[in-house]
C-alpha cells in the first residue's frame, strides 16, 4: 500500500511540475522560428526513444558525488539525489517530459495566429492573452498533457530501478514492487499489483479518449 | 586477400567438419557474481575441447523462472544451493549432477581507501549516509549480509541507511559509482591475484552467517549434449578449481 501512495505521489508532483515548466516551454516551440527549435525538439522527445536504462545510468553518474550534478547539489547542502524521493521527482520529469510538452505545443500550434491577434486589437496584455484565450484553447492539449504525463510517470520502471535503490517509502515504486514479488516468486502478490496496474492505465486512458472527443484531440 | 580467403575455407570447413569432431554447443545460465570466472573457464573449456559455450548471466530468481518456462539452458550456475535443490525436486534436472562449484565470500567494500577498516568496526560509526545490499529476499550475498548485521547486533542501526539492488551486479554499481559510500558485495568483484584491488574491505568472517553455497546442477535439457557433460566435469578439475579461487571463492 506504501508504494502504490508513493507512486501517485510521485506521478503527482512530477506532472504539477512538468505543467509548470512544460507549458512556456511548449509555448516556445510552438511559435518561434528560431533555428534552435529543431535541436530543442529532439531533446524534449529524446526520452521516448531512450532506453531507460541510458537515462539512468547517466543519472546515476550525473547526481552520484563525483558527478556535476552531484557536485553542485552537494554544494548547495542539497545531498545527494540518487535514493532519495527528490532523485526520483528528477528523474521522471526528465523521463516523462515528452509526454507533456509534446501535447501541448500540438495545441497550442493548433491555435494559430488569429485568436492571438484578435485579442491584441482588444488591447489585451501577452500574459492575460495567454490564460484567457490560449489556456482555454488548448484544453484538450492540457488534458493530455495531464493524463499522459501522469500515467507514464505511474508506468516508470527502468529510471527508478537504477537510481531508487528499492527503500521502502521513499524510493519503492509499485513498478519496482512488481519486480520484487516476480523475482522472489511471490507471483499471488505480483498478480494483485500487475492487475491493478493494468486495469488503472486502460481506465485512464478511456477516460482520455471519452473526455476529448476525436478531432479536437490535440494530437 | 588471400586471408580473407583463408577465412572463408576455414569457416565453411568449420562448418561441415565441426559435427565430425562432435564439438557441440552447452547454453549456460550463469550467477551474476560468477560471471568473471566463468568467462575464463569458459575460454580454457573451449580451448581444451573444442566445443563451445554460450554464457547467459543474471539474476538466480530470474534463471529459476526462465528454465521452469523452457529457457534452453542446459547448465545452470546458481548463486545458492536452493535454487537447484527446487529445480532437483521438481524434476527439471539430470538426477545426482548437483554439486557445489565454489562457495562465496561476503565483503564490505568502498571504493575509496581508508573507509573500511580491517574489523569492520565502520559500520558501527555514522559517517555514512548509504550502504548498498543486494535485495535479501531475492540475493543470497543480501541475505547473508543482513544475518552478518544481526549476529553484530547492528541490524536495527543500519537498516535505515540499507538502499538495495535488485542483484549483486547492480549493488556493486552502486558503490563503485560512489552513490552508497560502502556496501556489501561479492568479495569476486573486488578480488584480484589474491588481494582486494583497491579502496577498502572488509572480508566478512564466515560465523558471521551461513555458507554462500553456490551449486551447479546439469538441466534435464543438457542430459543428452556431449559438451554439457563435458563442461559439468570440467568445472570439478583441480585446474579450474584454482581458477575459482583465484577469483576470491573457496573451493
Amino acid at each position: 500500500m506504501a508504494a502504490v501512495v508513493l507512486t501517485l505521489q510521485l506521478a503527482g508532483l512530477t506532472t504539477l511540475i512538468l505543467l509548470v515548466l512544460g507549458t512556456p516551454l511548449a509555448w516556445w516551440l510552438a511559435r518561434t522560428r528560431s533555428w534552435a527549435k529543431g535541436p530543442v525538439g529532439a531533446v524534449v522527445a529524446l526520452p521516448l526513444v531512450l532506453p531507460p536504462t541510458v537515462l539512468g545510468f547517466y543519472l546515476l553518474v550525473t547526481m552520484g558525488p563525483d558527478g556535476p550534478v552531484g557536485r553542485a547539489t552537494q554544494a548547495l547542502g542539497i545531498g545527494l539525489l540518487p535514493f532519495s524521493f527528490a532523485g526520483l521527482v528528477v528523474g521522471s520529469v526528465l523521463y516523462s517530459l515528452p509526454f507533456v510538452v509534446q501535447p501541448l505545443q500540438n495545441a497550442f500550434e493548433a491555435i494559430g495566429d488569429r485568436p492571438l491577434e484578435a485579442a491584441a486589437t482588444l488591447r489585451a496584455s501577452p500574459l492575460d492573452t495567454f490564460f484567457s484565450v490560449v489556456v482555454p484553447l488548448a484544453r484538450p492539449g492540457y488534458l493530455t498533457a495531464t493524463v499522459m504525463g501522469f500515467a507514464h510517470t505511474v508506468g516508470e520502471f527502468g529510471v527508478v530501478l537504477m537510481i531508487g535503490g528499492n527503500i521502502p517509502g521513499q524510493t519503492r515504486v509499485v513498478s519496482v514492487q512488481i519486480y520484487d514479488h516476480v523475482e522472489a516468486l511471490e507471483y499471488t502478490q505480483a498478480h494483485w499489483l500487475a492487475g491493478g496496474m493494468v486495469v488503472f492505465s486502460f481506465t485512464v486512458l478511456l477516460a482520455l479518449y471519452l473526455l476529448n472527443p476525436t478531432g479536437k484531440r490535440a494530437r | 586477400m588471400i586471408s580473407l580467403r583463408i577465412c572463408f575455407a576455414a569457416t565453411l570447413a568449420a562448418l561441415f567438419l565441426a559435427p565430425a569432431l562432435r564439438a557441440e554447443t552447452v547454453q549456460v545460465a550463469v550467477a551474476a557474481n560468477f560471471t568473471a570466472p566463468m568467462k575464463q573457464i569458459a575460454s580454457a573449456f573451449e580451448k581444451d575441447t573444442r566445443h563451445k559455450v554460450q554464457l547467459s548471466s543474471g539474476a538466480t530468481g530470474k534463471f529459476y523462472a526462465q528454465i521452469r518456462s523452457g529457457a534452453p539452458f542446459d547448465v545452470f550456475l546458481s548463486a545458492d544451493a536452493e535454487t537447484p535443490a527446487r529445480l532437483d525436486a521438481e524434476g527439471a534436472t539430470v538426477a545426482g549432477s548437483r554439486f557445489t562449484y565454489a562457495t562465496g565470500r561476503l565483503v564490505l567494500w568502498s571504493p575509496r581507501a581508508g573507509v573500511v577498516d580491517s574489523r569492520g568496526d565502520v559500520l558501527r560509526t555514522n559517517t555514512f549516509r548509504h550502504v548498498a545490499i543486494a535485495a535479501p529476499r531475492l540475493a543470497p550475498y543480501g541475505a547473508a549480509a543482513v544475518q552478518a548485521l544481526g549476529r553484530l547486533g547492528l541490524l536495527a542501526a543500519v537498516e535505515p541507511k540499507f538502499v538495495q539492488g535488485e542483484s549483486i551486479g547492480q549493488t556493486f554499481g552502486f558503490v563503485a559509482s560512489g552513490n552508497a559510500e560502502l556496501g556489501f558485495v561479492a568479495l569476486s568483484q573486488v578480488y584480484e591475484n589474491g588481494q582486494i584491488k583497491s579502496g577498502s574491505g572488509w572480508v566478512v568472517p564466515t560465523d558471521l552467517h551461513s555458507p554462500l553455497r553456490q551449486d551447479a546442477v546439469l538441466l534435464a535439457r543438457g542430459k543428452d549434449n556431449p559438451a554439457a557433460v563435458a563442461l559439468m566435469r570440467y568445472l570439478q578439475t583441480d585446474l579450474v578449481r584454482a581458477m575459482i579461487r583465484a577469483y576470491g571463492y573457496e573451493v
